[in-house]
């Protein structure tokens, strides 16, 4: 049965950073297309940018810590 | 542009940094050491020749934790164990073909205050920003008007205007100057531990969830003291129900209350994430090899990929130290901003 815990933090880790995968690469999408219509917004859309992704990846290294932690169990 | 912050951040560095020691060490005894790996560690200072820590670690074969260093003839250790001892706060500073020094334990009441590698790390660290700090500030005074900085105090500089127009002015607008030392020297201490985790001997301090757990509660104490100062208890609880309709305040003041903590709460999980995993990827990497057993293994996949992830955690060392200091400044921009109704975010970002 421990095995089991090992798997679930495997499965749990890849599954957070799917989510988070795909969340960034839509911000960082959104980001080029803006500063390509708008280049003299690029840094405005850059901090936007790094704040909208810093949380999104808070919130995937939350499950990657209970993933750590199931494994370390 | 001409630096003003530098005698205040050497005057707000050293209290900071005593008091993160201090807390960042003030760990509950039985928390810091759970109970099985509490027995050989009492055993090891005790044990002066290397025959009695001999003695003394086998009858605890389990335990490597204590008996790793003592034990590494006797059997293979396991990869998971190595990775962990590496990235784990710890009792000795290991240089490694040289041999180690032991720290002292220190305990005060029931209050593990131990001198750890973490702390030695910090102490290092802010060692470092005073004399650079010192450095650039004097070369930075040297000059006469017409003069542009160069070397270390241009760097210096470099990076503290880019704080105070990019990170400090666009997020909290107006009254950013008082903040503005606490954010510097936020951002320069977890620059410099983040870059000490990176140097040969070196250890991540903020790799620690005790050490950034401080500094997020720093963040979130200068945003409660900031947001009381600036709209006053009244304008504080209006803040707390965010403009809505009052049949909505039973579910808004809550979320909001809880809000206010899971800020500094995100900002402590973030950076010693970021930070242990980094050290975690680059060690795994090498230890392929040593699974492995191969040479080939190592020159094609080991050392290319663990180069590449040590030159990514390079820029996440700077990534990570902005992110924080960037959100520290939007939280802060977020409490103090007079908002009627509509939403904080235009209003934190629309000072300019």
């Amino acid at each position: 049965m421990e095995g089991l815990g090992y798997l679930g933090a495997g499965l749990g880790a890849g599954l957070a950073v799917i989510g988070a995968g795909l969340g960034i690469g839509n911000i960082a999408a959104s980001a080029a297309e803006g500063t390509a219509r708008q280049p003299e917004a690029t840094s405005d859309i850059r901090t936007t940018m790094i704040i909208a992704a810093a949380l999104i990846e808070g919130v995937a290294l939350f499950g990657e810590v209970i993933c750590v932690l199931l494994a370390l169990k | 542009m001409r630096v003003k912050a530098n005698p205040k951040i050497l005057a707000l560095l050293v209290p900071f940094l005593l008091s993160l020691n201090t807390l960042a060490c003030a760990v509950p005894v039985q928390d810091a050491v759970p109970a099985h790996e509490a027995a050989p560690a009492m055993v090891a200072p005790a044990a002066t020749s290397p025959a009695d820590v001999h003695e003394a670690t086998v009858p605890e074969g389990e335990t490597t934790v204590a008996g790793e260093q003592a034990a590494s003839g006797e059997h293979e250790e396991k990869a998971g164990d190595v990775i962990m001892h590496h990235v784990k706060d710890s009792n000795v500073l290991a240089f490694e073909p040289f041999g180690e020094i032991e720290l002292p334990h220190l305990q005060l009441g029931s209050l593990d205050i131990s001198i750890t590698k973490h702390v030695v790390m910090i102490w290092i660290a802010s060692v470092v920003l005073l004399l650079v700090g010192a450095a650039a500030g004097a070369s930075i005074k040297k000059l006469s008007a017409k003069q542009a900085p160069s070397g270390l105090g241009n760097v210096i500089e470099a990076l503290v205007d880019f704080i105070r127009n990019d990170v400090a002015k666009s997020n909290i607008g107006h009254g950013y100057e008082k903040h503005l030392p606490y954010l510097i020297t936020v951002f320069f201490f977890i620059l410099t531990c983040n870059l000490l985790g990176l140097i040969p001997y070196g250890a991540t301090a903020t790799g620690n969830i005790n050490v950034t757990l401080t500094l997020a509660t720093f963040t979130f104490l200068v945003t409660q003291a900031a947001a009381f100062k600036e709209l006053g208890v009244g304008g504080y609880v209006k803040h707390l129900t965010a403009g809505t309709h009052w049949s909505l305040w039973i579910i808004m003041i809550p979320i909001e209350i809880i809000g206010q903590f899971t800020k500094p709460f995100a900002l402590t999980i973030r950076l010693f994430a970021n930070m242990t995993a980094g050290h975690i990827i680059i060690l795994s990497l090498i230890f392929i090899s040593f699974i492995l057993k191969s040479y080939v293994v190592a020159a094609a996949v080991s050392v290319p990929f663990a180069i590449f992830i040590y030159l990514l955690e390079l820029f996440v060392a700077f990534l990570q130290a902005f992110v924080f200091t960037m959100l520290s400044a939007l939280f802060i921009g977020l409490a103090t901003a007079h908002d009627d109704h509509d939403g904080h975010e235009l209003e934190a970002s629309g000072h300019h």
